[in-house]
């Protein structure tokens, strides 16, 4: 059983509320010792999802294994190989990150000293010492996040759920947290995360699933992703804001294709072939156009969930937003 | 890229066992008792219900009802400590369903723990709630008058027979704080149950003074029974047939509202 290839296996998972079809008939598979980033927009099912592959809740259709595992016939069992580090903090407001950390460590089977000893450092692994003792209700968003991750993390899962792990969270403790992920796989956990946010699929995970109204609509790695809605653009900056047309002129006859002029002296243009780049600057040399700057960018992840879902997605806080 | 994996235990059960449920439920008792400490004020109504109750009816009807206040204590005091018991162990509902709505709960749920745990555990902090109010209820007798011709033994039997039965009586409203939406509810409809069944009983008055429907009702009353038992205890220190009723009709409403509960807890999502 434990020879499972895979962390995570669901085949044609279907959750209906009401009338409102949650998840519709959603398969995922994910590799162990890997981080699985499942990216999608408000109410596109990412939180029933986890929620099923974690227990908390029973599917109308379909079946999911985690580690070979029966969700529904060996609950129990799954649980035992799972943290889940929820949307909503799922610690006691009213008790103290210590007294959290220590209830759930003897709950999952240790002795009262080792408990203490596991919480005491995972608040420290969270830089949460200080705030040890403190009642929760005194806690930031970003310190109650950080401990609810620890509380997943008491019995050292293999497998790890995080529903929207750095929503809400600064620039700073994002980075903190993305770091936290990156080690615990390093550490042989293999992770499960959705975001809304592209960048960090883009920045975190090993492969990809958008899910868009309760199904799977694209599934690959980020490069796969970006590669399969095509190709890469040049942005190119001029010296002399006059010679702007003139640049834009030369590339649609060098490249064939339908070049923009984004602001007075920038212009983008689609390339099928680098070598055409270079054609283009050689041209532009020969007119005399001075070429202050260029880029070549690939298609952004937001670029591809806008062709796939036809929806924006949320954008980013641009402190993480690192093109180059 | 090579990755390392952490192995998976092979020897994973699907079930917990009964010395791990036990284990389980009473650190989830614990968890209980920390939170009451951190918010002690949630036992006000515990502590003040007693007191009121007891120095009320003590003096508003002790005259009317049995001569004077001494011989009034005998029979009222059972019917507070009683009263209030089952009173307060509608706190319990409320709190589980308060609980339930906090996040904390589906953390439990996603815990390879018993799934009883977390309900049995905070019904069982509950007792502490129990032996406050048995103790208070008590201490008013004594310090009224109350003489207990049962002895010790009979005190203490007393005591421990209302909080097991407040125990007990309490799973109901464990069942009602999972089944419905908001705490408020369990109170009111929790409330609509048990006015009549500590009101229509022989709690305050004897069931002679009552019209004869209301005495029908008062005579087949469970609580009526288990006011008698703790009489019987506190005046003679003898276990009677009440008790015994008191005993089975208690286990029964666990038998019955311990699964409900249960199977209520696990479906919500
Ligand atoms: N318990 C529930 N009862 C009724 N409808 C629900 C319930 N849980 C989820 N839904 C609905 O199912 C759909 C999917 O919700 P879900 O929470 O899985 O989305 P999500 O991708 O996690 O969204 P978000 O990014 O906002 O967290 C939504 O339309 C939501 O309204
Ligand atoms: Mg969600």
């Amino acid at each position: 059983m434990s020879k499972a290839q895979y962390a995570i296996e669901a085949e044609g998972l279907t959750k209906v509320f009401g009338d409102n079809k949650a998840l519709d008939n959603l398969s995922i598979k994910v590799p162990k010792g890997s981080i699985y980033g499942v990216l999608g927009p408000n109410g596109a099912g990412k939180s029933t999802m986890i929620n099923i592959l974690a227990t908390l809740l029973k599917p109308d259709a379909g079946q999911a294994t985690i580690f070979g595992y029966d969700v529904l016939e060996q609950p129990q069992i799954v649980r035992q190989l799972i943290g889940v580090t929820g949307q909503f903090a799922s610690v006691d407001e009213t008790m103290s990150a210590v007294e959290n950390l220590v209830i759930f460590g003897q709950l999952l089977g240790l002795t009262t000293k080792e408990a203490h000893k596991k919480a005491t450092k995972l608040l420290e692994d969270f830089g949460l010492t200080e705030a040890a003792k403190r009642p929760l209700k005194k806690f930031s968003g970003g310190m109650r996040r950080r401990l609810d991750l620890a509380a997943s993390l008491l019995a050292s899962p293999p497998l790890i759920f995080l529903d929207e792990p750095t929503t809400g969270l600064d620039p700073r403790t994002r980075t903190q947290m993305w770091h936290t992920i990156r080690k615990l796989v390093a550490d042989g956990s293999t992770v499960l995360l959705t975001t809304q946010y592209l960048d960090e699929a883009d920045q975190l995970a090993d492969r990809i699933a958008i899910i868009d109204r309760g199904t799977v609509v694209a599934e690959d790695t980020p490069d796969g992703l970006k590669n399969s809605i095509g190709n890469e653009t040049l942005i190119l900056t001029v010296k002399d804001a006059d010679q702007t047309e003139a640049a834009e002129k030369i590339a649609e006859r060098i490249t064939k294709t339908d070049v923009k002029i984004i602001n007075t002296r920038q212009i983008i243009v689609p390339i099928a072939d680098s070598g055409l780049a270079i054609d283009l600057l050689i041209a532009l040399r020969k007119a005399k156009i001075g070429v202050k700057e260029f880029k070549i960018e690939r298609p952004t992840l937001d670029e591809v969930f806008l062709s796939i879902t036809g929806k924006k997605p949320k954008t980013e806080a641009k402190e993480n937003e690192n093109d180059n | 890229m090579t990755t390392k994996t952490m192995a998976i235990p092979t020897n994973l059960k699907n079930h917990t066992s009964v010395k791990e449920t036990l284990r389980q439920t009473l650190i989830m008792a614990k968890r209980g008792l920390i939170k009451i400490r951190r918010n002690p004020e949630q036992l006000a109504d515990v502590l003040i219900q007693p007191i009121i109750f007891t120095l009320l009816f003590t003096f508003l009807f002790g005259g009317a009802i049995a001569g004077d206040i001494a011989s009034y204590l005998p029979i009222i005091i059972p019917g507070i400590l009683v009263q209030s018991v089952i009173t307060g162990s509608i706190a319990t509902g409320v709190q589980l369903r308060d609980d339930m709505d906090k996040g904390v709960f589906n953390r439990f749920r996603s815990l390879p723990i018993a799934r009883i745990a977390p309900l049995a555990g905070a019904l069982l902090a509950d007792v502490l709630r129990y032996a406050i109010i048995v103790t208070l209820t008590m201490l008013m007798g004594f310090i009224l008058g109350m003489n207990p011709t049962g002895g010790l033994f009979g005190v203490l039997a007393a005591s421990l027979l209302v909080i097991v039965v407040g125990w007990c009586i309490s799973w109901i409203f464990a069942f009602m704080g999972t089944i419905m939406r908001t705490s408020s509810s369990v109170t009111g409809v929790s409330m609509i149950v048990l006015m009549p069944l500590t009101f229509l009983s022989n709690a305050f008055v004897p069931v002679d003074t009552l019209p004869s429907i209301l005495k029908a009702f008062a005579e087949i009353n469970p609580v009526s029974h288990i006011i008698s038992a703790v009489r019987e205890l506190l005046a003679a220190g003898t276990i009677g047939t009440d008790f015994w009723w008191a005993i089975v009709g208690s286990l029964t409403i666990v038998a019955i509202f311990a699964p409900l509960a249960l199977h209520a807890y696990k479906k919500k999502a």
